[in-house]
């Protein structure tokens, strides 16, 4: 494991996170008044986390059949409402136990 | 504007202990991502203890674990967390002016989505004593769900971290389908980067850029489009 390469990608993980914080709120007196800025930016986290998820999501596990199956459970819990923990850990037990049946079956 | 009185420390910690134990099981997961990705115990608490976000650095150490670039690193880092930039502006505007360039410094840190959420319901401003409390609590939860969650992980059989692999991707699905069930563009949003991230995983050629400047282009295009076509009234953006 290259611990230089990983310590320095947290370093920039770290700094450009803090960047973000900081800047405005030591800086800016002035708010944001154009639209499609604002509008912009309230769309950017779940166009981000869209993207990472799909079609990511179809290889996260040992085969695309369970991956099916976690992700129909995570949208059904997350229709429904459910907290992050429950919705994560609910899609794996779906994938868990339709790997454990296909183990069987094939 | 007057300083309130009532906006203690304690009043933050107060404040702040729902969210402390929201993080701890979201870090939780993460520190079970982590280390079933093949990273030490201790790599995922620093990683938890110096970015305190979630989407963040989940990308962020997905990256790190698939052999990322740091520029790609940096860049998928500012983008996701680029609607810090949005609340730190509107705390800008909501923190007592009495309040120091260095307290800012420090306190800017400790801004999260439900750090923000709470301190712009506070009525009146804001000052640095409440505004400490209110991040404690927070950052101590996330990094006890870390090192819990990191220490799990190796006690687990391969079948169950196999099916873990798929946690993460559950947990992104639970932050966007609720919003997108009540508002139809954010639904479009999603629709439209799902789409994009799909062909440049599938189409040749576009299959050759790596995941990082995929997800930067994906956003930007659903997000300006989204924007253009349905923008957003003040009210909307604080979420």
């Amino acid at each position: 494991m290259n611990y230089t390469r990983i310590l320095t990608c947290i370093f920039i993980m770290a700094f450009v996170t803090y960047i973000i914080r900081m800047l405005p709120l030591a800086i800016f007196k002035k708010k944001i008044n154009n639209r499609f800025v604002k509008s912009f930016l309230a769309y950017v986290p779940y166009s981000v986390l869209a993207a990472m998820t799909f079609p990511e999501i179809l290889y996260s596990t040992a085969n695309l059949y369970s991956a099916c199956i976690g992700l129909a459970a995570a949208l059904f819990l997350a229709y429904h409402g459910r907290g992050l923990l429950t919705v994560a850990l609910g899609s794996a037990g779906a994938v868990f136990v339709a790997e454990q049946i296909l183990h069987v079956i094939v | 504007m007057q300083q309130n009185e009532t906006l203690t420390f304690q009043k933050g910690l107060k404040d702040g202990l729902p969210i402390c134990l929201g993080y701890i099981s979201v870090s939780f997961a993460f520190g079970m991502m982590a280390t079933q990705g093949g990273l030490p115990v201790w790599v995922a608490l620093l990683i938890s203890m110096t970015n305190l976000t979630s989407a963040g650095q989940f990308a962020g150490t997905q990256l790190i674990l698939t052999g990322g670039l740091y520029i790609e690193i940096a860049v998928t880092t500012f983008v996701i967390n680029i609607r810090y930039m949005l609340m730190s502006l509107s705390l800008s505007q909501k923190v007592d002016e009495a309040m120091t360039s260095l307290q800012r410094f420090v306190l800017s840190f400790g801004v999260t989505d439900e750090v923000f959420a709470v301190a712009m319901q506070q009525k009146g401003n804001i000052n640095a004593r409440y505004f400490s409390g209110l991040i404690a609590a927070p950052y101590a939860g996330w990094t006890l769900g870390t090192f819990l969650g990191a220490a799990a992980t190796g006690l687990l059989p391969g079948s169950v971290r196999t099916a873990l692999g798929i946690a993460i991707y559950g947990m992104f699905i639970a932050i966007i389908i609720p919003p997108a069930k009540k508002a139809k563009p954010i639904a479009k949003v999603i629709l439209l980067s799902i789409v994009l991230s799909c062909i440049f995983k599938w189409a040749p050629y576009l299959n050759r850029i790596s995941s990082g400047w995929v997800i930067i282009v994906c956003a930007v295009i659903a997000s300006a489009y989204a924007a253009l076509r349905y923008p957003v009234h003040e009210a909307e953006v604080q979420e």
